[in-house]
This record gives C-alpha cells, sequence and structure tokens, in this order.
C-alpha cells in the first residue's frame, strides 16, 4: 500500500502520519502542495496542521493547492483519502466531504485525549476496529465543533456516513463532547465512504512506546483494504 | 474604473455562534444591557475593477461564493461604492 501524505505550507505531525503507516505494513512518503501527480498512490492522507495560518477559514486557502485536482479525481474514482483535523477541515471546504468545521463552542484551543465510539467498521479506515468499539485518542483544534443543516445530518444518520462519534466514557478529564459538535460528530464519510474526514489525530497515538497505540488500526485498516479483494473480483 | 467593495461576513441565523454570545456577556457586563443578538463575523475591503458597480458587485458575490463566504456557516452582505483617489 503505497500512501502519499501531503504536505501544505502550516501541515503538522506529517512524520507520525508516515511513521504510523509504515508501522501498519504500508509505505509511505510526502507529497507538497505545489505537486500536480500523486506519484502512483494508492491512499492519501492529508495532515493535521493550521495550513495559510487558518487564515479565512481553516482549510479555506488550502483547497485551492494544486495537488487538490489530483487528490479530487483520486476520490472521485473510488481511491481512499482520510483528512485528519486540518485535513477533515480542507476536505469539507473542498466539497470533498459535506458541512463545516467551526469554532469550537467553548472557544478555546483543545489538546486532550477524548474518547469516540466506531460507528462504522466498513471504511478504508476503520475496519480494523469493531463496530460500536470505544477508543480513546487525541485531538488538538480550535475549529472542530462539526456543523451542518438538520436535512445534512438526518441524511449522514439515515446512511450511516458518521463513522467516529465522540463518547465520553465518564472518566475523570474526557468531556462527552468536547467542542459542541452537532450529533457528537466526529468523523464522517463521503457517500461511497473512500473519503473519511476525523478531527482526532490517531498518528499521534499509534505506537506502545507512548503508552497506547489507540490509532495504529485506521492504519492498519488502510494496509487491509489494500489487500481485501475488490467487489468485482 | 476602480470600485471599493465592503464584504461582511457573518454567522448563519440560527447557528450557535459562541463569540457572538462572549462578546454579549462582557457588554452586559460593561452595564450595556440595551445590547442583544450579537454576532461576530469579518470584514473584507477590497478594490474591483469593472465597467459598472453591477458588474462589481457580480463579480464580488462571485469571490463569496468561491473563497471569502462558506456557503454552510455563513451569509454574506456586498457593498461597493467608487474607490478613493489612487495612492
Amino acid at each position: 500500500m503505497r500512501v502519499a501524505v501531503v504536505r501544505f505550507p502550516g501541515s503538522n505531525c506529517e512524520p507520525e502520519a508516515c511513521r504510523a503507516v509504515e508501522r501498519a505494513g504500508g509505505q509511505a512518503y510526502y507529497l507538497g502542495y505545489r505537486d500536480r501527480s500523486l506519484g502512483g498512490a494508492e491512499a492519501v492522507i492529508l495532515p493535521g496542521g493550521f495550513s495559510y495560518g487558518d487564515y479565512l477559514r481553516s482549510g479555506a486557502i488550502a483547497r485551492f493547492a494544486p495537488i487538490m485536482e489530483a487528490i479530487r479525481s483520486h476520490a472521485e474514482s473510488g481511491g481512499p483519502v482520510l483528512g485528519i483535523c486540518n485535513g477533515f477541515q480542507i476536505l469539507c471546504e473542498a466539497g470533498l466531504l459535506p458541512g463545516a468545521l467551526v469554532r469550537n463552542a467553548g472557544l478555546r484551543y483543545l489538546s486532550r485525549p477524548v474518547s469516540v465510539r466506531v460507528e462504522r467498521a466498513d471504511t478504508p479506515f476503520t475496519n480494523a476496529y469493531g463496530n460500536g468499539e470505544v477508543i480513546a485518542i487525541p485531538i488538538g483544534h480550535g475549529d472542530g465543533r462539526y456543523v451542518a443543516s438538520d436535512a445534512l445530518l438526518n441524511e449522514l444518520d439515515a446512511t450511516g456516513r458518521v463513522v467516529l462519534r465522540y463518547a465520553g466514557t465518564g472518566e475523570p478529564g474526557v468531556p462527552f463532547n468536547p467542542n459542541g459538535s452537532l450529533r457528537d460528530i466526529a468523523a464522517v464519510s463521503n457517500p461511497e465512504g473512500n473519503v473519511v474526514g476525523m478531527m482526532p489525530h490517531p498518528e499521534r497515538l499509534a505506537d506502545p512506546a507512548l503508552g497506547s497505540d489507540a490509532g495504529h488500526r485506521v492504519f492498519v485498516s488502510l494496509v487491509n483494504f489494500a489487500r481485501s479483494p475488490t467487489p468485482a473480483d | 474604473m476602480n470600485w471599493r467593495v465592503h464584504v461582511r461576513v457573518l454567522p448563519r441565523a440560527g447557528l450557535l455562534d459562541p463569540q457572538g454570545q462572549a462578546v454579549q456577556h462582557a457588554l452586559e457586563a460593561l452595564r450595556f444591557p440595551d445590547a442583544s443578538n450579537v454576532h461576530v463575523g469579518k470584514a473584507i475591503a477590497l478594490d474591483v475593477s469593472a465597467e459598472t458597480e453591477e458588474a462589481a458587485r457580480a463579480r464580488a458575490r462571485q469571490m463569496c461564493d468561491r473563497l471569502l463566504a462558506n456557503p454552510v456557516t455563513e451569509d454574506y452582505e456586498i457593498e461597493v461604492e467608487p474607490a478613493g483617489e489612487r495612492r
């Protein structure tokens, strides 16, 4: 599984994303935002960070970077694309995912672990988890409140496109829904399920040396996905 | 001719606006209880070169739809006036 990790001006955790892919058995390499080809990538990760300083709106300027055309084609032909944090914001701004991410309800930047429940264990990024499994992984964002119209939220629920939901388990210090996201949404997918955006950072907790590797299986899922036979086979 | 375009972007009505609420609470604390319905957005000013005011407005609307405002979460208003003296 060849995985491209795209660097924008202001990206972060891209080395962690590469390491996490490689620890899961994939092969990772960087692409720059000015590149126009994915260089043979089978999957693309848009990492976290603060592309273009979050000027105007988070992700609003990165969505017009030259590399985005190739990412759009890859996504439209069914290739897996994962947006983490700022990557999620960019995918929403680009219209590859529905809805938007706005300022946290509490107005504060949040950097802490959260519990999320896996609502869809059949995406390229979650198939190594159990349906309904609750995992604790970190968030680090100021603009993480997921919003969409009621009609869209109903559609997301009805068609099972909410991939992760905030699900505090009552442990002290772990908020139920840290940022005021509507319907506790922490991750969504496109209708086909190949494009997923998530606010938490699984790559930040993907090595047991850190005390937990709860995020590791996001990357294992991706490698599994590459190995699984396509429905046409 | 150059037109001065002022774009005001505000959070869509009905969407939780925690910044507006925080500012309203601060105004109340400063004894401005007569302030209500406070919202915080952004103002963007630019010059647009166009034949007519209507053409400048139409271009500004395209800029808003494409980049300056997020159609999911924000509404915008546009004001156009003749640009001032060239600096």
